[in-house]
């Protein structure tokens, strides 16, 4: 990750994780881990985040919540899916109202494994986020550029 | 430890008819709600409503096996803080539960299965 | 009579790091109803008592939810027990009691951070976590995990904490104490923070009763209850009183929290004085569980339930886990009502929601 131009800023979703998940990735956002020095930010707004971060696996009622997150957020658009449940589903995948992990909703870029997820995966699964991030917009404008060439 | 309480926790074996009257002789004795939940075992639901007394710690369960069919009424006109222990019940094991003063009508936890944990129903999916 | 409108507040949202939704009718600036409707977290997690045989269901009742998971783990154990009438060793039960202590100091700096975030105060957010930290570290010292550690089995623990261990818990208590005082007298003397909770959702003695809220919540409004009266773990032979307030307001909340963690400080510095040198850990657990029990433990978040029921059956018939703040949500809507719309995120908080442990 040689050429970052770019901060993106970070959402943050708890789909059905136990909470474990959930307070580490805040964890990794305070003092003592601070994954803000790596240039991101946390928002709670959709519409202006980059990255998605996913806890806990997809049950009935927060599928179309996660769905529609997904979808305000503007291209392009990383998703990093935190812990064995948004992974996979977890211990709770045989539970009646699970349907699995992230994935089974929305496209999952990198998975982070851990129950809980250690706040070191997680800054490592952001940093990995933030490189990708950085080559998807570079893609994305190259075609743009190639496209205003071919309509000249 | 200013005061140690250990008290004898009572189980008492109650019919459906008389779950009213006993819920309101024992808020009337100081008890106050706890809990409500149902199991669903040897094809017959047992439910069992929780009070606990905190003045002494003393935990008082009403019992009532039933068999799936049989109407229970709800006892949220005498204790409001029951809706969602009731609605649990109804939603989750399809204990037929009349008159709860909040009813969600089975949409608490919108679960795609119907009645995951109480009887299996013939011909519905899965 | 104002305008009457529907404003939805969550599942996502700022101030909530889980979700919940509540629909508030509000009149003008007050909010008149609260409808909550829950269920975004609902896994069916007690619907694993059918596939997972009574050993297994240690660690799934420790993932209930990840911030009072060992205390969740605790009381499933304490429940079985019960049924096989064994009595836990005792160095075993002493272990218990100061993992759960340091479980209640993190959760408790947990919420007062978000608090601060609550009503402005970034800074003390951040410090109130970093403090979390050194209990955290404290937990992988001991256990080896941050949040979800599974030490507990039927019949014991699985580790020991060594003497020199004990010694680095008692040195790091100490300067986290000092530290907390500092803290303390933001959160007890700050003129912003006073006038921003004082008085704000007050609920009475008679309301907290009907309406069955518990823990540090019922305590503000002067129900004198705390399980670990029952004498569970170690409890009955540490000197404990709980701690009680009359106010019922939100301010009367953050005082008890603020309290109980020095309270904590103190039940471990005397359990670590006091822990026995025995090397059994747990006794040795024969058969399976027959019979049925009601467990009662304080958690961070007040009175939590497990009810155990077995048949001689390596799997149980039934596992009931009944979390505080599902008892806790009819007093929120309660309280809701008449306060400021401003004011509801602040309130909503107050309660310590913990969604995922409710929903289960």
């Amino acid at each position: 990750m040689a050429n970052i131009t770019r901060s993106p800023w970070l959402l943050h979703y708890d789909g059905s994780s136990c909470n474990g998940c959930d307070i580490e990735v805040l964890a990794c956002l305070t003092p003592v881990y601070d994954a803000e020095r790596l240039g991101v930010m946390n928002t709670g707004d959709p519409m202006q985040a980059d990255i998605f971060l996913i806890t806990g696996g997809i049950n009935e009622q927060n599928r179309p919540t996660v769905k529609q997150l997904y979808d305000q957020m503007p291209s392009p658009k990383v998703v990093v899916a935190v812990g064995v449940c948004a992974c996979t589903g977890g211990i709770f995948k045989e539970c009646y109202n699970i349907l699995g992990g992230a994935d089974t909703t929305i496209p999952v870029d990198i998975y982070v494994p851990g129950c809980a997820a250690r706040p070191e995966a997680i800054i490592d699964g952001i940093v990995k986020a933030v490189a990708l991030f950085q080559k998807r917009s570079d893609d994305y404008k190259a075609k743009v550029k190639e496209k205003k060439k071919a309509g000249k | 430890m200013e005061q140690i309480n250990i008290p004898e926790d009572v189980l008492e074996k109650t019919e459906v008819s008389d779950l009213l009257k006993r819920a309101l002789e024992l808020k009337k004795a100081g008890f106050r709600f706890s809990q409500a939940h149902a199991s669903y075992i040897d094809e017959k639901f047992e439910l069992s409503y929780s009070f606990s007394n905190y003045d002494n710690y003393g935990l008082h369960t009403l019992r009532i096996v039933i068999d799936p069919e049989t109407e229970v009424p709800s006892i949220t006109e005498i204790i409001p803080a029951a809706v969602f222990y009731e609605n649990e019940m109804k939603e989750l094991y399809g204990v037929k539960i009349s008159m709860i003063s909040v009813d969600y009508n089975n949409r608490l936890y919108r679960i795609r299965q119907e009645t995951p944990m109480g009887p299996k129903k013939t011909g519905g999916e899965e | 009579m104002g305008n009457r409108s529907v404003i939805p507040f969550g599942p996502q949202h700022p101030v909530l790091p889980e979700p919940i939704h509540i629909d508030l009718v509000v009149e003008d600036e007050k909010v008149v109803e609260a409808v909550p409707s829950i269920g975004f977290i609902h896994r069916g997690l007690e619907s694993l008592a059918g596939k997972r045989d009574f050993n297994q269901l240690v660690y799934v009742a420790e993932r209930t939810c990840g911030i009072c998971s060992f205390q969740h783990g605790m009381g499933y154990c304490e429940a079985v027990e019960h049924i096989f009438g064994v009595e836990v060793p005792k160095r075993a039960k002493y272990l218990r009691t100061i993992w759960a202590e340091l479980a209640r100091m993190h959760s408790h700096l947990l919420w007062l951070g978000l608090l601060a975030d609550g009503f402005g105060y970034e800074n003390l957010f951040y410090q109130c976590w970093r403090i979390r930290e050194r209990i955290l570290d404290l937990h992988e010292l001991t256990a080896g995990g941050r949040l979800i550690f599974s030490v507990n089995k039927v019949g014991g623990v699985l580790k020991d904490i060594p003497e020199d261990k004990l010694k680095e818990i008692l040195r790091t208590l100490d300067e986290v104490d000092d530290e907390l005082r500092v803290i303390r007298s933001v959160f007890f003397e700050d003129r912003s923070v006073i006038s921003r909770l004082k008085g704000v959702g007050v609920l009475t003695k008679e309301q907290v009763n009907e309406l069955g809220a518990v823990g540090p919540f019922a305590r503000a409004s002067g129900v004198r209850v705390d399980m670990r009266t029952l004498g569970y773990a170690a409890y009955p032979e540490l000197s404990f009183a709980p701690i009680v307030s009359n106010d019922g307001d939100s301010y009367a909340r953050c005082f008890i929290r603020m309290m109980e963690l020095f309270q904590s400080i103190k039940l471990i510095r005397e359990a670590i004085g006091k822990i026995p040198a025995e090397k059994e850990l747990e006794v040795p657990i024969k058969g399976n569980p027959d019979g049925e029990y009601f467990m009662r433990v304080e958690q961070p978040r007040g009175e939590a339930f497990y009810y155990v029921k077995g048949s001689g059956k390596p799997f149980l018939e039934r596992m009931r886990i009944r979390t505080p703040t599902f008892a806790n949500i009819p007093a929120l809507c309660e309280m809701l009502k008449n306060a400021d719309l401003a004011d509801v995120g602040l309130l909503v908080l107050t309660i310590d929601p913990c969604i995922s442990c409710t929903e289960r």
